[in-house]
């Protein structure tokens, strides 16, 4: 794997947000959940989503999706056309081949060559033709994202991607989305309920607590160096703090800070 | 990790010491599926078949079986030889598995064409799925009477009666499967932005053809059971009138033969339809396949 690196936040971070959330309130039947949510996101920035469980984020994810049928409620949303979600399950169609499921809905003659390029850039070439079903969870995750970034989206919803993954396979599908996010620079919302991955992939953690944006964090670490480990420490602690976890409770994990493996 | 890691992978690496570690298995031996039944092998179904042939005839040999009752599995043989020699096996044989053929044909394509207007719209559910659910109170055979009256007992009834036995379970199972697709696929169909004939022919047809393959398993048993049923009724040729007719003349052998060649179609056409399955499925991994 490569060094854990996060890039300085783009310099695009000055032009216009591509999303903006304004007092956005969602509620179920008799249960509110979010309650004045503000949120912009610019482009090429990637915004990791933490929360509590519960406390609504897939609810804002669906709603920037526009996949919130069944709540009330009002507020103000501007989501661009283009935007692709990755689900917590691949959500692959088990009748379609990979190929297939990458380029679904797509049309025109380099549909197929598109699709092609997608799986060479998730590093699953040569897998175009088999079944869902014959593919290990991150790889069938993999061709999820190669259907997202087919597309060529300006956002990417991401809901808890990687939560089904070991966590070896996840540090490697961290380092993909990360390239691949650099590469083709869409808006970025994840959702996540790992602190560790919010810091290694984000330019921004947002912190959502009873209804509302509880904290707003931007992550400014130097690429390396043991700067970068007592920076990350600290973030981390902060992150759990605002969580309400007291950092021994939280879960030693494999990328506990920037060394280089 | 910890620094023994490397050790602790490099012990369970090595080649084990067959004699000095019995428990460890040195030839490949594939680990067998605990639960679930296992891969049954393809021919496997014909045990049961055969040990009742085996049971008939030593039955038979023995004299435990009246010949009256039931002939000898050689006295059948021979008789269907001679009902081949005469023909007439086979010229029963094509009408009635015409008349089946019709009938499923027409029900076929019934239930299909309704289905889909009442799986995919909400207003074709409201006006045909009501209708079809009536209809399945009533017994195909209770209609007889009326499909009679107005087809007379002609051709024309049998296919009728065969058609609507067909059209029951291709409609309900095609329903069924057109309105269970997942609400996640359609989640995932409106994200990808799928036009709504899109979604119909990528997402919805392909995801319901288990659900019509099933039923059209069933369509076929149906299409069997309504045929003897038309046969008995006033035939005058067929599989059924052959049987009828042997009925008059107390000859057992040839209402043998005839439930002989009802069994085998219905095997054969099982078989057929489950074939198609599989082809039409490959992208499925299944219990016990
Ligand atoms: N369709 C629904 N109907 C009723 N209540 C719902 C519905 N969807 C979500 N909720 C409620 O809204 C609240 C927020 O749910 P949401 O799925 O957004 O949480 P979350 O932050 O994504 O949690 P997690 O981290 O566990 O996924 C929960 O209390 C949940 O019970
Ligand atoms: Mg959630």
């Amino acid at each position: 794997m490569n060094a854990p690196f996060t890039p300085p936040a783009p310099e695009s971070l000055a032009c216009e947000p591509v999303v903006r959330v304004r007092r956005l309130s969602r509620r179920f039947t008799l249960k509110g959940v979010l309650d004045g949510v503000d949120l912009e996101i610019r482009r090429g920035e990637f915004v990791a989503l933490l929360g509590r469980s519960g406390c609504g984020k897939s609810t804002l994810l669906r709603a920037l999706a526009r996949l919130d049928h069944e709540a009330e409620g009002d507020g103000e949303i501007v989501v661009p056309e283009r935007r692709s979600v990755v689900f917590q399950d691949a959500r692959l169609l088990p009748w379609k081949r990979v190929l297939d499921n990458v380029i679904l809905g797509l049309s025109g003659p380099d549909a197929e060559a598109r699709g092609v390029r997608a799986l060479l850039e998730v590093e699953l070439l040569g897998r175009e033709a088999s079944w869902p079903y014959e593919l290990s969870g991150g790889e069938q995750q993999r061709v999820a994202l190669a259907r997202s970034l087919v597309r060529e989206p300006e956002l990417l919803l991401a809901d808890e991607p990687f939560g089904a993954l070991d966590a070896l396979t996840r540090i490697r599908m961290h380092a993909l989305l990360k390239r691949l996010s650099e590469a083709h620079r869409p808006a970025v919302l994840l959702v996540t309920h790992d602190v560790d991955e919010a810091i290694e992939l984000a330019h921004r953690v947002v912190v959502l607590e009873q209804g509302r944006v509880a904290a707003d964090i931007a992550v400014e670490l130097p690429p390396d160096g043991p700067e970068r480990s007592v920076r990350f420490a600290a973030l981390r602690r902060q992150l759990l703090g605002r969580l309400g976890v007291a950092e021994r409770e939280a879960a030693p994990t494999l990328i506990s800070s920037g060394d280089p493996p | 990790m910890s620094a023994q890691s490397p050790t602790l992978f490099s012990a369970v690496l090595k080649r084990p010491d067959a004699a000095r570690r019995p428990w460890v298995a040195t030839k490949a031996v594939r680990a067998v599926r605990r639960l679930g039944v296992g891969k049954p092998d393809p021919l496997g179904w014909l045990l049961g078949p055969a040990l009742l042939l085996l049971v008939w005839t030593l039955g038979s040999m023995s004299g435990l079986i009246d010949a009256r009752i039931l002939p000898a599995p050689w006295a059948t043989v021979s008789t269907a030889a001679d009902l081949i020699h005469e023909g007439r096996l086979q010229a029963n044989l094509a009408i009635s598995a015409w008349r089946a053929a019709q009938g499923l044909a027409f029900g076929v394509v019934a239930g299909v064409l309704v289905a889909l207007a009442s799986g995919l719209s909400l207003w074709g559910g409201y006006v045909f799925d009501g209708l079809v659910q009536v209809k399945r109170a009533i017994p195909v055979l209770a209609l007889i009477p009326l499909i009679v009256l107005w087809f007379g007992i002609g051709e024309t009834m049998k296919v009728t009666v065969i058609a609507i036995s067909v059209f029951i379970p291709i409609y309900l199972n095609t329903h069924a499967a057109l309105r269970g697709i997942e609400t996640r696929y359609v989640e995932l169909a409106e994200t990808l932005g799928l036009s709504r004939w899109t979604f119909v022919r990528q997402v919805v047809l392909p995801g319901a053809l288990p659900g019509f393959l099933l039923g059209l398993r069933f369509a076929v048993m149906a299409a069997w059971l309504a045929l003897v049923v038309v046969e008995q009724l006033n035939a005058t040729s067929g599989i059924g009138y052959m049987i009828n007719l042997a009925r008059t003349y107390a000859q057992s052998d040839v209402i043998v033969v005839g439930l002989v060649v009802y069994a085998l179609l219905g095997l054969t056409s099982d078989l057929a339809v489950r074939q198609v399955e599989t082809r039409a499925l490959a992208w499925r991994r299944t219990f016990g396949r």
